[in-house]
């Protein structure tokens, strides 16, 4: 307790979940803010004379059939798949946060009202209901983030609403009402500190969830338009490819993978955080 | 009302939601107690006791105004005096994501009838931390860093923060081990005799009653069996389970 620094540095050295989970996220983020100033090529630049080329010095993830550099569209991509996965799980946390809190700790009729129309969200696969979503509302990487979002609200008012019911008839918030805090501040003030740990492993969960779906659906086709790909995109317009030149398609995968798994180590790591 | 009463009870019945009951059963809603009435001089140390179950808390908690699902009447003497609570588990009383600093200062900071400025804060904080017997040092800590007396300190010092004039104890010793309950009672015993506040009681250890009290309520399945001066309800029990209670507690020989 007496040196923070101290206590932290032991805490990594005790969790190398935490530690591996870091070390991929950094790497992945530095990437991807590489991306935002400075590309090896132009990610939509075409070059007949170079396709489908295998890994090498110049272009250090090949080329895909149009010549492009692998690399600078992964470096573009994975953007727009960390912008979609964040959007994904802040419209989730949010909204989901929000309805949970109300009747958890509200309660009554309200609370009736709105779980069952969760219950009935929740009967989708969200990929269904994405696809619902996008399909009614035209494709592009905001009509699929915002549908992924309304897919994962359900989760998230779930998980929130069962703590606000452990939590609004502990002795804590009553003595709290009985010195007259408002129901607003109780459910903001008091009670959501009290969760904030399920919350951000379920948040880090949800972000790995969020990654895979949207590369689910972008496979399908109705994530972000040519010419610019997320990674899920560029997977699906690799498949073609996979054996004549496995860089292709490799690439982008390892790079999914590599995000889902800091993701989950670093949930795991905060979860056994001491 | 006299002018001297601070807290007036009449004809109390409260009834609490079936939680079994079904869509088409008739009864909807469970008594918990039956035609309670008491009344509270100023600076009086009222003991309401009895087995558990038999009401003890429900109507502590129907007087705060937790319970709200009610018939008969309540009437206090200050209108803007919310009356305070120590329940009986500290561990679960404090919210354990704050610090005891902060905890301090949030009945000030909710507070209606007054704005408080930070220094002013601080002070009422300091003044607290004396009157509970802790030390400064431990505003920085959590909950989860202090004993289950400690913590049952700053419990009566969140109370006590907006000095109200009526402070209910549930159970305040229950969950403590005897030494730590006897500097409990005397703190409470102290802060009644220096500031005069008035003291609801509940306990179901009739020595420590008879120790705290000027007068006593005994009850049993919601309603109260007898209700009278401490002395002489000890003395000279009316009821066949009043002098029960007190031979289960030894107090008198059978």
């Amino acid at each position: 307790m007496s040196n923070p620094g101290k206590a932290f540095k032991r805490n990594i050295r005790e969790n190398p979940y935490l530690l591996a989970g870091m070390i991929i996220t950094a790497l992945i983020l530095l990437m991807i803010l590489v991306g935002i100033f400075w590309t090896p090529y132009d990610p939509t630049q075409m070059n007949s004379a170079e396709k489908l080329q295998g890994i090498s010095l110049r272009h250090i993830m090949g080329t895909d059939n149009m010549g492009r550099d692998v690399f600078s569209r992964v470096m573009y991509g994975s953007r727009i798949t960390l912008l979609i996965a964040i959007g994904t799980v802040a419209i989730g946390t949010i909204v989901g946060t929000a309805i949970g809190a109300v009747t958890g700790y509200f309660g009554g009729m309200m609370d009736e009202i709105l779980m069952r129309i969760i219950d009935a969200l929740f009967a989708f696969p969200s990929i269904l209901l994405a696809l619902v979503i996008v399909s009614v509302f035209g494709t592009g990487w905001i009509q699929l983030l915002v549908a992924l979002g309304i897919a994962f609200v359900p989760s998230y008012a779930r998980i929130v609403r069962g703590e606000f019911l452990r939590c609004r008839n502990m002795d804590y918030v009553e003595n709290a009402r009985l010195q007259g805090v408002s129901d607003l501040r109780m459910i903001f003030v008091h009670i959501l500190p009290n969760i904030k740990g399920v919350l951000a492993s379920s948040i880090l969960i949800g972000f790995n969830n969020a990654v895979l779906a949207e590369a689910g659906l972008s496979y399908l086709g109705v994530g972000s338009q040519p010419p610019y790909a997320s990674l899920g995109k560029m997977l699906s317009d690799a498949q073609q490819y996979m054996f004549t030149t496995p860089s292709y398609v490799l690439c982008p995968g390892i790079v999914i993978v590599l995000m889902v798994l800091g993701f989950a180590f670093l949930g795991e790591g905060i979860s056994r955080w001491k | 009302m006299n002018e001297n009463t601070v807290l007036e009870v009449e004809n109390l019945n409260v009834f609490y939601k079936n939680n079994k009951s079904s869509l088409f059963s008739q009864n909807k809603k469970i008594q918990a107690l039956f035609d309670v009435s008491l009344s509270m001089e100023e600076g009086e140390v009222l003991a309401i006791a009895g087995e558990s179950g038999s009401g003890k808390s429900t109507l502590a908690r129907t007087i705060v105004g937790i319970n709200r699902d009610y018939t008969g009447r309540i009437t206090k003497k200050y209108e803007n005096d919310t009356p305070q609570m120590v329940f009986q588990d500290p561990y679960s009383s404090l919210n354990p994501a704050k610090k005891i600093g902060w905890l301090l200062k949030e009945p000030l900071r909710v507070d209606r009838n007054k704005k408080w400025t930070a220094t002013e804060m601080d002070i009422r904080v300091k003044e607290i931390m004396e009157e509970i017997e802790l030390p400064m040092s431990m505003l920085e800590r959590s909950p989860a860093q202090l004993s289950g007396g400690q913590r049952q300190r700053i419990c009566i010092g969140i109370a006590l923060m907006r000095s109200p004039k009526l402070l209910i104890a549930d159970e305040p010793v229950s969950a403590l081990d005897v030494t730590i309950q006897a500097q409990i009672l005397e703190l409470l015993e102290n802060l009644h005799k220096k500031h005069g506040i008035s003291i609801i009681f509940i306990s179901h250890d009739l020595r420590v009653v008879y120790k705290i009290s000027d007068h006593v309520m005994i009850m049993k399945d919601g309603r109260v069996v007898e209700y009278g001066k401490t002395r002489d309800v000890y003395l000279n029990p009316q009821h066949e389970y009043t002098s029960q209670l007190l031979k289960a507690a030894g107090i008198i020989q059978e």
